[in-house]
């Protein structure tokens, strides 16, 4: 057992019986139930459940220091809980294949490899020969639309280069949930505009679960199907709302009319949740 | 390009020469006793005099065998304890003050305690230049490892590695360049202990003793030449090492 599986069963409690065996519905990919965390005894969450569909994007949004990341890396398994059950269709996230892109790029990459052998180091990772390495690559890289040399050390890559690779890098081993910590709020606006869209092509046509991150509301209204909205510690769901706005979306979608209602509300119940502290 | 990298090294020759000539300007003018300040072109004589029928030659190369032993040993100890010593933060805060009082004790301080124990052959003078290096590679090793980007370690984590994986493919290569510090900063410093050796513990060859020999017979242009190539063999040695840590750790300062 490595020790990111063990560590991550640690983090999840040893199954707290719940006797009704559809407690969830269908669809539902990650259920949070009782979730409780808190940093040097001031309560981040106390008692916080959500449903996560299955194959969608929903992005969290909130005010600084709500604990987004918190919870994301919770669920992730990159951060012990202090009590509830995170379960992914009834799985730990020991048994979860799952992906996670940093925000900060730089730090999450290894420089010492080139860009195409930092693709290949999860796969190396969990023993696949090299051929069959080289062809699900291939596939991969297929449904980027990449400008740019794989052959190139990270260092030698722009930054929206660079986090394309660690996207590449976690999409790889073919998650069945994807993380994404505020992936672009490093990059500027014209490259975020296009990294976007590359996501949304990229996951729409994989249909992964994807939780997003995003300090951005625009990004989070753009990228998701659902956008959870938390309130100020201790977290709790100020908002849960479904993104109606057609696929695949493009930057004319930030003038659409449904889309700017729905960015609208969202930063009504935003400021609301401001100043609710 | 061509022309813009020749006028960097002309550029680059600039001081030197300026040297040489202020030097020879000086010489002549008569401005310093001959006596104290040898021409320019009569220490190069001598250089190459020494080099051809004095032995120089020889002792250019024991010193460099005894500055490499003392590294070699330095690096053998010094990068698997620092690595033991960064992974773990009470250990390190633990030695800390011992690492930084002897690293800041003179080594030449310690010459009479290790010509006690190891007498006063070659291995005292290896083994006091080695215990100088062994720290500094320790210290820089230690704190490689101490301030690895925790972003990697938690990627490689989050992508299933063992904690003998994290260790062997992120931990090595995120200590790699604060290592080559380290390794860089002991072989100069095994070099000067060293030279410092050869002159003040019994020593039948090596650049050391022949400057203390060049003094005693007050064979000045030998004194400046033997000081020149000390200084070229410790100018060689560091840009070795440069060139090594530029193509083994060529993401260091980029990552």
């Amino acid at each position: 057992m490595t020790m990111a599986q063990r560590q991550r069963q640690e983090a999840a409690p040893a199954g707290a019986s719940f006797p009704d065996l559809r407690w969830f519905p269908p669809g539902t990919h990650i259920t949070v139930r009782g979730l409780k965390k808190s940093f040097d005894g001031n309560p981040v969450y106390v008692g916080f459940d959500i449903d996560l569909p299955k194959g969608k994007i929903v992005s969290i949004f909130g005010p600084n220091g709500c604990g987004k990341s918190t919870f994301i890396n919770m669920v992730a398994g990159l951060l012990p809980i202090d009590a509830g059950q995170i379960l992914f269709e009834g799985k730990t996230i020991a048994d979860t294949r799952i992906g996670y892109v940093f925000q900060n790029y730089r730090e999450a990459l290894f420089p010492w490899l080139r860009a195409i052998d930092n693709v290949h180091y999860p796969l190396r990772l969990m023993g696949i020969p090299k051929a069959e390495r080289d062809r699900r690559i291939a596939e991969l890289v297929a449904g980027f639309d990449l400008k740019f040399d794989l052959n190139r050390y990270p260092y030698q890559l722009s930054g929206g280069q660079q986090q394309t690779v660690s996207i590449m890098r976690s999409l790889v081993i073919e998650p069945e949930v994807l993380f994404l910590d505020e992936p672009f709020s490093a990059l500027d606006y014209e490259m975020t505009l296009i990294m976007r869209d590359q996501l949304q092509k990229v996951l729409v046509a994989r249909g992964v679960t994807t939780v997003l991150v995003s300090h951005d509301l625009e990004e989070a209204v753009y990228l998701a199907d659902k956008v959870l909205m938390l309130t100020r510690r201790p977290s709790r769901i100020a908002d849960y709302m479904d993104v109606d706005l057609p696929r695949p979306r493009d930057p004319s979608t930030l003038t659409d009319a449904r889309f700017i209602e729905l960015k609208a509300r969202t930063l009504e119940v935003f400021q609301n949740a401001v100043r609710a502290s | 390009m061509q022309s813009a990298r020749l006028s960097r090294y002309a550029w680059m020759a600039v001081g030197p020469l300026a040297l040489f000539l202020v030097w020879y300007a000086v010489h002549l003018a008569g401005l310093v006793t001959p006596k104290l300040l040898p021409s320019p072109v009569r220490t190069l004589q001598s250089v190459w005099t020494h080099t051809t029928t004095g032995g120089m030659g020889a002792d250019f190369l024991r010193t460099l065998w005894r500055t490499l032993q003392a590294f070699v040993i330095a690096a053998a100890f010094g990068v698997p304890i620092g690595i033991i010593i960064g992974a773990s933060e009470k250990l390190y805060r633990s030695i800390e003050f011992l690492i930084d009082f002897f690293r800041s004790t003179p080594a030449t301080a310690m010459f009479p305690l290790f010509m006690i124990i190891f007498g006063l052959g070659d291995f005292s003078k290896i083994a006091v230049a080695a215990f100088a290096a062994w720290l500094v590679v320790l210290f820089n090793v230690a704190y490689g490892v101490m301030n690895a980007r925790q972003t990697r370690i938690l990627a490689a984590k989050v992508m299933g590695a063992s904690r003998a994986r994290i260790f062997k493919d992120v931990m090595f290569y995120e200590c790699l360049p604060q290592t080559f510090v380290g390794l860089r900063t002991a072989v100069s410093l095994a070099l000067v202990v060293i030279v410092v050796a050869e002159m003040f513990i019994g020593s039948d060859d090596g650049l050391g003793k022949r400057i203390i020999d060049s003094q005693i017979t007050f064979d000045l242009p030998q004194l400046y030449g033997t000081i020149l190539v000390s200084g070229i063999l410790g100018y060689g040695l560091n840009l070795i090492f440069l060139g090594l840590e530029k193509w083994l750790v060529h993401w260091s300062g980029r990552a």
